[in-house]
């Protein structure tokens, strides 16, 4: 069956408190190697039917109206997995 | 005159805010979200909580309930619309208002008697106040943070649309310390902190006078009623 993914990110020049949290957790891991994380949201959507342009474009509307919000998220990809 | 005040599934703060509309000698109507009628509403009240878990964004579900449609349809008719915390975040998501939430800066939730500045008292839900005038009413929230970006703060800061500001302390590390916002047209204001939590002696915020005894959150509602009086 095949699944769109769908991923949003904060935007960049956004402060990502949750992020930030984990990025103070990794210090105190002691894990230095990593300066900064961000967290953003991964959709998966299972589709019943054939992926075809029509609904594509469906996701590419909910994507930017309803998954994410464009004030403070970006959508950074819409991809296609047949493999599951 | 009727003020319906919307319950949505995880709303908290709907029977409060009915109380708030009956102290202010308005009918409170109760309006569900799942339903496409206003049942004759003269203004709408949006009240606080935690829609559909806050799942997604706060307020984004709710934003797309079937009763949204006939309140964004009456908003852009110049109905008084007013959202209160989870309703400002609501309004913001259905774009009446601009911006968008963010978790707290310092990532907890807050509970505390707010202090702020009315800056707009020209608004259908700010009439009832002088420019200027400081107001004391209940916040608590964890996403309460307002942001925008740099264009949309200036042109709301030159129009006017800013209604609230925090005052001593910015509580959410919202941006320019804003509280509260309204439309161009003055008739959809959203802002986080509760006032209808502050319309009834004895269950608002402490004053220099008496415990619990503030209620400056009521001329929210008085505001709207002269506001649809005039018209």
């Amino acid at each position: 069956m095949p699944t769109i993914v769908v991923e949003v990110m904060p935007k960049a020049e956004l402060l990502d408190p949750q992020g930030k949290a984990v990025a103070g957790a990794l210090a105190r891991l002691g894990k230095n190697e990593f300066s900064a994380v961000r967290i953003g949201k991964r959709f998966e959507l299972t589709v019943d039917g054939p992926v075809d342009d029509a609904l594509l474009a469906q996701v590419d509307e909910l994507a930017a109206d309803l998954f994410s919000n464009s004030v403070i998220e970006d959508v950074v990809s819409i991809t296609v997995d047949d493999a599951r | 005159m009727k003020i319906g005040v919307v319950t949505f599934p995880g709303s908290l703060d709907d029977r409060d805010a009915q109380r708030a509309v009956r102290l202010a000698d308005a009918t409170p109507v109760a309006l569900w979200h799942g339903d496409h009628a206003l049942q004759g509403v003269d203004a709408i009240v949006l009240p606080g909580g935690f829609s559909y878990g806050d799942y997604l964004r706060a307020g984004a579900i709710a934003s797309h309930s079937p009763i949204m449609a006939e309140v964004i349809d009456a908003a852009s008719k110049g109905m008084p619309v007013l959202g209160i915390c989870n309703g400002f975040q609501m309004l913001a998501e259905a774009r009446l208002l601009p911006g968008a939430h963010t978790r707290n800066g310092h990532q907890q939730f807050i509970c505390r008697d707010q202090k702020m500045r009315v800056e707009n008292a020209s608004t259908d839900w700010t009439n009832g106040y002088a420019e200027g005038q400081e107001i004391v009413i209940p916040l608590k929230n964890a996403d309460g943070r307002f942001v925008a970006d740099a264009e949309t703060i200036t042109r709301i800061e030159g129009n006017g649309q800013v209604v609230f500001r925090y005052l001593d302390v910015n509580p959410n590390a919202s941006i320019n310390d804003i509280a509260g916002v309204a439309n161009e047209r003055g008739n959809v204001v959203g802002l986080m902190p509760h006032p209808e939590h502050a319309t009834e002696p004895g269950f608002g915020p402490d004053t220099a006078d008496a415990m619990r005894s503030g209620v400056d959150g009521l001329a929210f509602f008085t505001s709207a009623i002269a506001a649809l009086q005039k018209v």
